[in-house]
């Protein structure tokens, strides 16, 4: 009944977006997949005509050693050494991990806990360099012109060795996405440049303006893990963009690349999401997009990658959006990682930031920042400047949910978002976890349709928080349970052992005394020098 | 500084007020319908079940000491509009009233106001009134434009001072008593033929029904039901604005027309044909406006179709079967009660799982 009626609606639902995909002109490129839900937020790409400019080094860049998902690094430089461009200064400790590098010449002043972009406000070891303005290169890392003559083992080791991040926001480090399983094959490379969230144009000036470094850059990645086939995903609101790799493509002659147009529609740009459009297959719960042959790249990633690999550059700059409308003059910006923000929002002509909210990424994704003294890291995609009154979650009142579904029906993972804030607001988060709490992607279309203004993505990170807190609690408990118990049954052995040993003397010492006939004082003397 | 700093901190401007605001847009047609039909005895009666549902919400606002402010919301308007256009035009202005009270207080506030009520609250006021006021409740005032409209009722309804007059004082005013001014609807000319041994053909015969005065609404009935017309401007326009989903008017109304369409293939001359059933009673009204009330009905797809199907399998049963000759009311009542189970059991398909 279900199967069936499941059936019934995706039919009558593809219809309509057929419908939709046939008024767009370029309906021959349109991706076949496409995923349920996503909504169309205002798009504001106002800085979609500005091209990418270099900002000027700053006089202090300040530099967390943490700006990826993993371990935190331990500085290899010491205060008042001397840093050329590109050395490292900052290496990996564990696995999951990616060096930090120095962006520009200059001394080493201080490695010191500073506040780092978090929402909490809170601080982190960075190390802070004061450029001499020379912006002289280390050069221990060569080009490789000829990539596809090199082992892929080597490119990835170049890769990390260059710290190379997740440059769309989520900063994992990229060579473990680009290890290889033989048992899972990366049959195609999906090129993510569908950058789905408002106001960010980075990857679509990225794409203009460095159209053959980025599918240099995917053809690299392409050899790393063997991969066949290669797909430039792209939205239709990116003609340009579109028009400029496909030219990109013809004067390489790459044919194992091709162009894909996707019709714009956030969040496209989440991994899995992206994967369903271009493939029309969705990656298992609980595994990864390479178990289904997939490898998904972002666009400054890729450019990152060709800079690394052919140019020999580690990652030490990013371009970001910066925009929001208390920036007077928005831009994209090529910024040295580590400057630091207000340095960057001056650029823009914003100086004075007293009442300016600033948000780190994108309206939807974003995180909102506590400080505004904080560097710019290689996660930093946008940076919105806002006034108060813009800014919709500063002025949300929350009403009662009226069930409109809205929410069920935008949801791109296939969630029941208020069903799930219901428990999660009651503090029910086993019941939140049979509505699949974990599965939320936190991409706020939820929250965007809301007709009740529920802040509901809120209350998701909230359960998700306690019930990492309850998980850790119970571990603790448990070890401490385990700890407790194996003493007490340690403390019990040794009891029994000493009583053992003990009534050995004892049996011993009446057996001697039985035997040899000695007098009772000396027994009891041995009884206390026992006890003693 | 704020609680809010998670995302998103973009917003795309829906509210509670706008939907409202909508549906109440949407009714427009039908109101407009039954102002034709009725004259200023239908505006006398939407005005005051709006007031009446108003004040209501006003009251319980603040004696739970909740902000006055959410009467702006514009729910307790519509559920007086929604009751108004299910009452019968000839009901006396005190049982309107009741049913404004209960629809607000029994129906709704008592459990916990908006969002939190199982029914339909203007299909709940209705029931009340219904079994405590079966006469009134089951009497249609012959409209304006039927035949025998001039012979039943010596007076214009077009005009102010008569209707004001025949709407507070009732039918004793004109020296009439209710059995006179009014006549039966084609469901329940049905039924009662039904009981006689006549079948529905038949029936409808010697009522003189015609489709296309079933479709355009110049017949007896509730105020907001008659015209399939009206009511299906508005239900294109709830559509469009993305107000409502199609799931459930459509599985509603396709599944009547099935049923109706299965039986009456079998014995055509006892069972009335499927489109007299899609056109007839509160369906329209009941599929576009009652059943797709969001707090009442389920949130997922599936489920919605799930409702659909299950208001129009009762409807039909109860038209066919049951007591009353209109079965739309408690078909959505009856399936409000199975919303809960519904909602847990037809989630959607989570993604890679």
């Amino acid at each position: 009944m279900s199967g069936l009626l499941d059936r019934f609606t995706t039919l009558l639902g593809k219809g309509a977006a057929k419908g939709a995909a046939s008024s767009i002109e370029l309906k021959a490129m349109i991706g076949s997949g496409g995923f349920s839900g996503g909504v169309h937020p205002k798009q504001m790409k106002i800085t979609a005509g500005s091209p990418i400019v270099q900002s000027p080094l700053p006089p202090r860049l300040i530099l967390p050693l943490k700006q990826h998902i993993g371990q935190i690094c331990t500085p290899i430089v010491e205060v008042g050494e001397r840093v050329l461009r590109g050395q490292k200064i900052a290496k990996s400790q564990g696995y999951v991990s990616a060096p930090v590098h120095a962006p520009t010449s200059g001394t080493v002043l201080a490695i010191e806990e500073h506040a780092v972009p978090h929402p909490s406000g809170m601080g982190r070891l960075c190390i802070i360099i004061e450029p001499d303005g020379k912006d002289e290169a280390d050069e221990s890392l060569p080009p490789i012109t000829d990539y596809r003559a090199e082992d892929p083992g080597v490119i990835r080791e170049r890769i990390r060795l260059s710290g190379i991040v997740g440059l769309g926001g989520a900063v994992f480090p990229t060579f473990i996405k680009m290890l290889r399983d033989h048992r899972h094959p990366v049959e195609m490379v999906i090129l993510n440049g569908i950058e789905c969230e408002p106001y960010l144009t980075c990857d679509h000036r990225l794409m203009l303006e460095h159209s053959a470094a980025i599918v240099r850059g995917l053809d690299i990645i392409m050899h790393a893990v063997e991969a066949q086939r290669g797909v430039i995903a792209i939205e239709d609101n990116k003609p340009d963009a579109i028009a400029a790799m496909q030219q990109a493509l013809a004067d390489i002659a790459f044919e194992h690349i091709e162009v894909r147009v996707l019709p714009t529609l956030y969040p496209q740009g989440s991994e899995k999401q992206l994967i369903q459009s271009v493939t029309g297959r969705q990656v298992p719960a609980g595994k990864l997009p390479l178990h289904i042959g997939v490898l998904c790249q972002n666009v400054g990633t890729t450019r990152a990658i060709h800079d690394a690999v052919c140019l020999g550059q580690p990652l030490t700059q990013r371009v970001v959006t910066v925009s929001g409308d208390a920036v007077p003059s928005p831009a994209n910006i090529s910024v040295r990682i580590g400057t630091p923000i207000p340095f960057v929002l001056a650029q823009c002509g914003l100086e004075d930031l007293s009442g300016v909210r600033l948000i780190h990424g994108g309206p939807m994704m974003g995180e909102r920042l506590s400080r505004l003294n904080v560097p710019l890291v290689k996660s930093t995609n946008g940076l919105l400047a806002m006034r108060q009154e813009a800014l919709y979650s500063e002025n949300a009142v929350e009403e009662p949910c009226i069930r409109c579904g809205h929410c069920v029906t935008v949801c791109p993972v296939g969630l029941v978002p208020n069903e799930l804030a219901w428990h999660c607001r009651n503090d029910q988060f086993d019941r939140g976890q049979e509505y699949d709490l974990f599965d939320c992607i936190e991409c706020g279309c939820c929250s965007y349709v809301c007709p009740s203004h529920i802040p509901l993505v809120h209350y998701f990170r909230y359960a998700k928080g306690q019930v990492a807190k309850i998980e850790k609690e119970r571990s603790f408990a448990e070890l401490s349970k385990a700890r407790s118990e194996a003493r007490d049954n340690r403390l019990a052995h040794e009891q029994a052992e000493r009583a053992a040993r003990r009534s050995k003397v004892r049996k011993q010492q009446a057996g001697d005394a039985a035997g040899e006939e000695v007098s009772g004082a000396e027994t009891s003397g041995d009884g206390k020098e026992d006890k003693a | 500084m704020s609680l809010l700093i998670s995302s998103p901190h973009a917003h795309g401007g829906d509210s509670i007020r706008a939907n409202m605001l909508s549906v109440i847009i949407a009714l427009l047609p039908a109101a407009g319908v039954s102002v034709y039909l009725f004259g200023w005895l239908a505006l006398f009666l939407i005005v005051l079940c709006m007031v009446g549902c108003m004040l209501s919400e006003w009251v319980c606002l603040k004696m739970m000491g909740r902000p006055l402010s959410r009467l702006g919301d514009g729910s307790a308007a519509l559920t007086g509009l929604l009751l108004a256009l299910t009452l019968p035009a000839a009901v006396p202005w005190w049982m309107a009233l009741i049913g404004c009270v209960a629809a607000i207080v029994l129906a709704k506030q008592v459990y916990g106001g908006l969002g939190h009520n199982p029914f339909n609250p203007a299909l709940a006021a209705r029931v009340v009134l219904l079994i405590s006021f079966p006469l009134h409740m089951t009497a249609w005032l012959v409209p304006m434009h039927a035949p025998v409209f001039a012979a039943v009722l010596p007076l214009n309804l077009y005009d102010f001072s008569q209707c004001w007059n025949l709407f507070w004082l009732g039918p004793e005013a004109i020296g009439k008593g209710l059995d006179a001014i009014t006549m039966a609807s084609p469901l329940g000319h049905v039924k009662t033929e039904w009981s006689r041994g006549i079948g529905a053909v038949e029936a409808l015969r010697n009522y003189d029904y015609s489709y296309l005065d079933a479709f355009l609404g110049r017949e007896a009935g509730s105020l907001g039901e008659t015209s399939a017309l009206a009511l299906l401007l508005g239900g294109v326009y709830l559509l469009a604005r993305h107000t409502i989903s199609w799931h459930i008017p459509v599985s509603f109304i396709v599944t009547v027309y099935v049923l109706a369409a299965l039986f009456n293939a079998v014995n055509p001359d006892h069972f009335a044909p499927p489109l007299f059933h899609v056109l007839a009673g509160g369906l329209m009204l009941g599929a576009f406006f009652m059943a797709t009330d969001p707090v009442s009905s389920p949130v997922t797809p599936r489920g919605q179709i799930v409702f659909g199907i299950g208001c129009g399998l009762l409807t039909w049963s109860i038209r066919t079967f049951g007591g009353y000759p209109e079965g739309v009311m408690f078909s959505i009542l009856l399936m409000n009660c199975a919303v809960p189970l519904i909602d847990h059991y037809l989630r959607p398909r989570v993604y890679g799982k």
